[in-house]
Parts: structure tokens; C-alpha cells; sequence
């Protein structure tokens, strides 16, 4: 059996390093939290390294299926008897396998950092957000009961929003940081609702207990709540759309993605770490988590995540292929992926064969989270070495930066599904799932992935080859660091290796969406497309951006309007700006605040004026005067004496 | 032939007290005068509680222990108005009862 203390030490070492690097950062250990914060991280990554291997290899398994272990459960607020909010572990395959890339990136995050923040002011303060969110991260994929994951993802929110406006001195950060909050608490006011309506009528909060209630057809449960209805859908359906609606919220689907480009105002190691392999796939994870419920009771709303998850997609690779800022291309190229992750889920079923797309999703997410914090630390010392994000000020850096152009390479063809790195395999797996089952979805999807191949290399080519490298015109010697020292390329070659091998992990085995092991097959014949896609896509980009040139600008003009649309990210945000700003502040903003000032502060006022001018007359009887005074307690008692005698006898 | 005052007679005289305590209560500005007004008013109803102890329940002594309490409380009532006119004096070197008017502040 799981050893409860391990588990329970892999969250909390993060929170320690928070609180102490929080509380006496500042004062005290402002040079070395950096290391106590990597040196904690590190506790915790051994332990969820031991914690999986004992898992997958040791106990995990009973008549080859992974159990759901619970080593913790405490109740924490009980309403009734039958409802109240645990505090619990769960230990099973997704939530052993998020612990492996949670800890990994976040170390190679801390890592890396020591080098990248360097000199920072807020050093300190830096590492303690590191180690909230991370513990916040841990916590949400161990959480057992909907209701606590719930309090995490708010917690990662909150440390999102801290680490995106680390720089609060500058107001993009400042704006970028509110805007990902709101965004986000908008979704999740989806989610909680979701999980009101789902405990309401699951009768429990618990995930166990909810998902074995309302996947049986024949239980009271699922009968009351499909026969509650709202606008012609039933109360289930409601609750799951409710909850995927936060999902969607966190994983930056379309049309609530609009926050993610712009957090990349954050330190990149935080966009590497949070906006690209832990929190943005929290959604994705939530939807697995429940995914008993979508697949077996609501395929409804399933099928409606599967067709998010496609648009956002290839959405977002559109609108990558035509950025100029390296860490947006990455941001789209993010959500590009986890849309991949989301509408392998939605075209996956539940059990057997038929839950490829599961194992494919969570594989895929894995991968991803590997070579994207590979992306985003390649693209984090690019952006130390040249001090910008622009795509223009970089090109050539190949021989400047070496470690560098090796590991972005790697990952680069990771994730265009070139063999036999990570990507490919995952990859793979999801087209393959989606083509069983979706056949509209499939011809997306490889499309998709032609264009991840392309602007991938766009930015490959971009940055390291083009043209020939020269300093910004600051005239500010860059080249005297360097590429930042070994704890900088340290992470990179990591991650490079986990991005090149992670693939051959036989992951079907110990991932699946009943516990099973579930053998992947490879059709060689299936992988001549996408693959295919992938090199027209690379070879496209070759040929735009090997020398600097003017295809690109001819490209441009050819696609014309379109790519203009999608240079300006298809006016999503101008359309949140229009609805937001126009249509919600005039009609509901205006009116509301008109009925605050007069209705109901005219209100408050009347009292007030009424109190003062009655007061006003009646303050001249307290005039002071003694004897006048005594008039009127005579004149009274006079009045009162005739009334009892004459009137009341 | 003597004459005997009667119960009608003390009325008189302290209905006649009381009015004149009540008038010289109001008109009056110097706060001695006042206390001095108000003790008159005391006395009528003393006088009152005397006069029907004797002509109503002669042979009770309820009206003549109302008396001898209201000249004590009286006494203490004095005492108390006398210490509040010499602090009004301290503060506005007179004892005019105008001068009380800003205590309403």
C-alpha cells in the first residue's frame, strides 16, 4: 500500500519552500532561496519519482487493473450525514503520471530560474510563487473530491495571476495578469455551479462516489437528474458542460483563450512552467478525471468537447503561423496542442479499445508538457541572450547559441510529429483515435498538424538561422553572458532527452480510461500522412525562413485579408472588447449603476434627509433654558392632571 | 370667640405658596432666587401632607413622615443646586440662569 507520508510530502515540501522563502525571503535568505526552493522541488521529485515506480511496478496493480488508491480521506465540512467535503489523496495512473510532469517541469523550472532570474529584485518573492503553485498544482491532481480540486484550482489561479504580473511596474504585465484572472474566475464560475448541480444530484463530491452514482443508467441518481430539465437539456448535461466550461476556462479553449497569449507578459521559465506544461492542462486533466461521466452518461457533452477542442486547435495554429513575438507563437502553439489533448478526449470512449483516445490524450499531454517547457526555456535564453521577444531582432543565433539550437530543434520536432521523437508517438495516437471515431475531426486535426509542423520551424528557422546575427541597436554587449550558465542548459538538455525518448514509453500499459492495459499499435501505413504533412510543413518553412527573404511577405499578400484576420487573432479579443466595453457595460453597466444612484442611494438619502430636516425643526425645543424647561414639564403636567380628571374619570 | 383655622384655610395659604414658588420659578433669573422658589414649592406640598394628616385621618402619622422626608430630600436637593450654581459662578462669574443655556452643548 501507498506510504501515506511520501505522498502527502510531495505538496507539502513546495508549500514550505513558499512559506519560508514568503515569510523570511526577504530579509534573510534572499540569495539562497533559489536553491531552497530547487532543493525542496527536488525532494519532491524523487518522491514522485518513487511514488510512481511503486505505483505502476508495485501495488498499483490488482488482476491487471490499475486501483484507485485513497491513502487519505478526512472530512473536513460535513453538511448532512450523507454530504460533506473531504480532504483526500488519490492516488491513480493520471494523477501519478501529472505528479511525474508537474514535479519534472517545475524542477527544471526552479533550475533554470537559479540562471534566468538572476539578480532579480524580487528573487525571493519569485520562488515563494514558484513554490505556491507548484504545492497548489500538486495538490489539484491529487485531489479525490471535486469540491477540493475546486479550492486548488483557484489556489494555481491565484498563483498565476501573481507570477504573470511579477513585473507589476510594467502595465501590460499589470493588465495581462487581471485579464487572465478574470477570464478565468468568469469560467470557473461555470465550474462551480457545475459542481453544485452534479453534487446536488450525485449526492456526493466525492469523485468515486459521484462517477460510480451517475454512470449506472438504473440508479436514482442519474434518473431524477435527466429528468430535471433546463431549456430542453438535462440537469446532467448542464453540470458536466458547466464543469468542462472551467476546464475550458484553464486550458485556454476557444472562445475563452483570450488570456493566455497575453500572460506570456510573465518570466518565460513561469509561462514554461504554468501557461504551458502544468496549469493550462488542468482542464484537460478535470475532464479525465471525470471522464466516467462525459463518456458513459453525457456523450453529448463529450462530443461538444471533442469539437471545442478541434476549433481551438487549428484556430490557434492559424494564428500562430502569422505572430512575431516567439513566446505568443509558443502561447497559440500551446493551445494549439491542448486542443489536441481535449478532442482526443472527446472522441474517445470508455474502456477497451474504444478508449484510445484517453491513453493518446494523457500521452500527449505528458509529451507535451516535456518539449513545450523545452520551447518556452530555449525560448526564455534566446530571450536573455537578445533582450526581446521579437522575432526580428533574432535570426542566425545557431552559432551563439549551440546548447540552445540543438534542444529547440529537438523539441521543434517533437512537437511536429517527426519520428521518432516524443511528439510523433502521441501524436499519432490521437489522430489514430480520432480517424476511428471522428472522421471530420481527423481531417482537422491533420491539417493541425501540418501546421504545427510549419510554424514551428517558422520560428526555428526565425530564430537561429535567417540572417546573420546582430545586437540590438542599445548597444548593450549581450554576448558577455553567454548563454546563461550550466543550471540554464542543465534543464534544457534534460528536457531535450525526455522530448527525444519519452515517446518509446509504452504508455498505454500503464494509462487508460478503465485501468487496463491497452496495447498501442502502430500502422505504419496510418503514419505516412501526418507524417508526410509534417515535412511539407517543415520544408515550407525551410524555404520561407532559411534565408531571410521576401517570401514571407508575399505569402502574406497572397493569403491576403485572412492573413491579416489571423495577424490580428481573428478580432477575438476586439469582440470580448465590444461585448465587455459596448453591449455589456452600456445596457447592463449603465443601467446598473443609473438604478444604484437613484434608486436605491435615493433611498438611502431620503431617510437622511428626512431625519435632518425633522430634526431640524424639532431642535429648538432644546433651547437650554432652564426655566422654559419647566414650562413645558408644568404645561404637561397641567394637561395631563385635566386629562385624567376630566377626560379619563 | 376664637377662631379655629380649618382645613380650608392651610389649602388656601399653600395653594397661594405654590403659585407663588411656581411664578417666582419662572420669572426669576438669579439661580438662588430659583432654588429659593422651588423650596417654597416644597413647603405647599408639606403644608398639604400636614394639613389632610390632621382634618382627614387625625390619629396617623403617614403625612408628618412624608413631611419630615421631603424636608431631608430637600435639604440634600439644596445642597446638590448650591455646589451646580457655584461651578456655573466659576465658569461665568455670575449666576444668572441664561448663563446655563450652552450646558445644551
Amino acid at each position: 500500500m501507498p506510504n501515506l507520508l511520501t505522498i502527502a510530502l510531495i505538496p507539502l515540501l513546495p508549500l514550505a519552500g513558499f512559506v519560508l522563502s514568503g515569510i523570511f525571503g526577504r530579509r534573510y535568505i534572499r540569495q539562497h532561496a533559489g536553491w531552497l526552493g530547487t532543493l525542496l522541488l527536488l525532494g519532491s521529485f524523487v518522491l514522485s519519482l518513487s511514488t510512481a515506480y511503486d505505483y505502476f511496478f508495485v501495488y498499483g496493480k490488482t488482476d491487471g487493473v490499475y486501483q484507485t488508491l485513497v491513502p487519505l480521506q478526512h472530512t473536513w465540512l460535513a453538511f448532512s450525514d450523507k454530504l460533506s467535503i473531504d480532504m483526500s489523496l488519490v492516488i491513480d495512473p493520471i494523477s501519478v503520471m501529472m505528479l511525474i510532469v508537474v514535479t519534472t517541469v517545475s524542477l527544471m523550472v526552479h533550475l533554470y530560474s537559479l540562471g534566468y532570474m538572476k539578480g532579480e529584485e524580487r528573487y525571493s518573492t519569485y520562488y515563494s510563487f514558484l513554490g505556491l503553485f507548484t504545492f497548489s498544482m500538486l495538490g489539484l491532481v491529487l485531489s479525490g473530491n471535486i469540491f477540493q480540486i475546486y479550492i486548488f484550482w483557484e489556489l494555481v489561479g491565484v498563483s498565476s495571476f501573481l507570477l504573470i504580473g511579477f513585473y507589476y511596474d510594467k502595465p501590460s504585465a499589470v493588465a495581462a495578469s487581471k485579464k487572465a484572472f478574470i477570464v478565468t474566475r468568469f469560467a470557473d464560475l461555470g465550474f462551480l455551479i457545475g459542481i453544485l448541480v452534479l453534487s446536488y444530484y450525485s449526492g456526493s463530491m466525492d469523485f468515486q462516489t459521484m462517477i460510480a452514482r451517475l454512470t449506472s443508467p438504473e440508479s436514482n441518481e442519474v434518473k431524477s437528474a435527466v429528468a430535471a430539465n433546463f431549456l430542453g437539456v438535462s440537469a446532467l448535461s448542464w453540470g458536466a458542460a458547466l464543469v468542462f466550461m472551467g476546464g475550458a476556462g484553464k486550458s485556454a479553449m476557444f472562445p475563452l483563450h483570450i488570456w493566455l497569449p497575453d500572460a506570456m507578459e510573465g518570466p518565460t521559465p513561469v509561462s514554461a512552467l504554468i501557461h504551458a506544461a502544468t496549469m493550462v492542462v488542468a482542464g484537460v486533466y478535470l475532464v479525465a478525471r471525470m471522464f466516467p461521466v462525459f463518456a458513459l452518461t453525457t456523450p453529448a457533452v463529450l462530443e461538444m468537447i471533442g469539437w471545442v477542442g478541434a476549433v481551438s486547435a487549428v484556430i490557434a495554429a492559424v494564428i500562430a503561423c502569422t505572430q512575431t513575438d516567439i513566446k505568443r507563437v509558443l502561447a497559440y502553439s500551446t493551445m494549439s496542442q491542448i486542443g489536441f489533448m481535449m478532442f482526443a478526449l472527446g472522441v474517445s470512449g470508455y474502456g477497451g479499445e474504444a478508449g484510445l483516445g484517453y491513453t493518446a490524450s494523457m500521452f500527449h499531454l505528458f509529451t507535451h508538457a516535456m518539449f513545450k517547457a523545452l520551447l518556452f526555456l530555449g525560448a526564455g535564453a534566446v530571450i536573455h541572450y537578445v533582450h526581446s521577444n521579437e522575432m526580428k531582432d533574432m535570426g542566425g543565433l545557431r552559432k551563439y547559441m549551440p546548447v540552445t539550437h540543438a534542444t529547440f530543434l529537438v523539441a521543434c520536432l517533437a512537437i511536429a510529429g517527426i519520428p521518432p521523437f516524443a511528439g510523433f508517438f502521441s501524436k499519432e495516437e490521437i489522430l489514430l483515435a480520432a480517424y476511428h471515431s471522428n472522421p471530420a475531426i481527423y481531417y482537422i486535426a491533420l491539417a493541425t498538424s501540418g501546421l504545427t509542423a510549419f510554424y514551428m520551424f517558422r520560428l526555428y528557422f526565425g530564430i537561429f538561422w535567417n540572417k546573420p546575427y546582430q545586437s540590438a541597436a542599445t548597444g548593450h554587449d549581450s554576448h558577455s553572458h553567454g548563454e546563461g550558465g550550466w543550471v540554464m542548459m542543465l534543464p534544457l538538455v534534460l528536457l531535450g532527452l525526455a522530448a527525444a525518448g519519452a515517446g518509446f514509453i509504452p504508455f498505454g500499459e500503464f494509462v487508460s480510461s478503465d485501468g487496463k492495459a491497452l496495447a498501442s499499435h502502430f500502422h505504419i501505413a496510418f503514419s505516412v500522412a501526418p507524417v508526410t504533412l509534417g515535412l511539407a510543413g517543415i520544408l515550407l518553412a525551410a524555404w520561407m525562413y532559411y534565408r531571410s527573404g521576401n517570401q514571407p511577405d508575399k505569402m502574406a499578400m497572397a493569403f491576403g485579408g485572412f492573413y491579416k484576420a489571423a495577424y490580428r487573432k481573428f478580432y477575438i479579443d476586439e469582440i470580448y472588447l465590444f461585448v465587455t466595453k459596448k453591449v455589456l457595460f452600456n445596457l447592463v453597466g449603465r443601467t446598473a449603476a443609473w438604478f444604484d444612484r437613484t434608486i436605491v442611494d435615493g433611498f438611502i438619502n431620503l431617510t437622511g434627509n428626512t431625519t435632518l430636516l425633522v430634526s431640524e425643526r424639532i431642535k429648538k425645543f432644546q433651547s437650554g433654558k432652564v426655566q422654559q424647561y419647566a414650562l413645558f414639564f408644568l404645561t404637561a403636567a397641567v394637561l395631563l392632571a385635566a386629562l385624567f380628571i376630566y377626560v379619563l374619570k | 370667640m376664637s377662631f379655629e383655622p380649618g382645613l380650608y384655610h392651610i389649602l388656601f395659604v399653600s395653594t397661594a405658596l405654590f403659585f407663588i414658588g411656581v411664578l417666582g420659578f419662572f420669572t426669576r433669573r438669579n439661580l438662588i432666587t430659583m432654588l429659593m422658589s422651588l423650596e417654597l414649592i416644597l413647603n405647599s406640598v408639606n403644608l398639604n401632607f400636614i394639613a389632610f394628616n390632621k382634618y382627614v385621618w387625625p390619629g396617623q402619622l403617614d403625612g408628618l413622615f412624608f413631611t419630615l422626608f421631603i424636608i431631608a430630600i430637600a435639604a440634600a436637593e439644596a445642597a446638590v443646586a448650591i455646589a451646580i450654581i457655584i461651578n456655573l459662578y466659576r465658569n461665568s462669574q455670575s449666576i444668572d440662569v441664561n448663563n446655563a443655556e450652552e450646558l445644551k452643548y
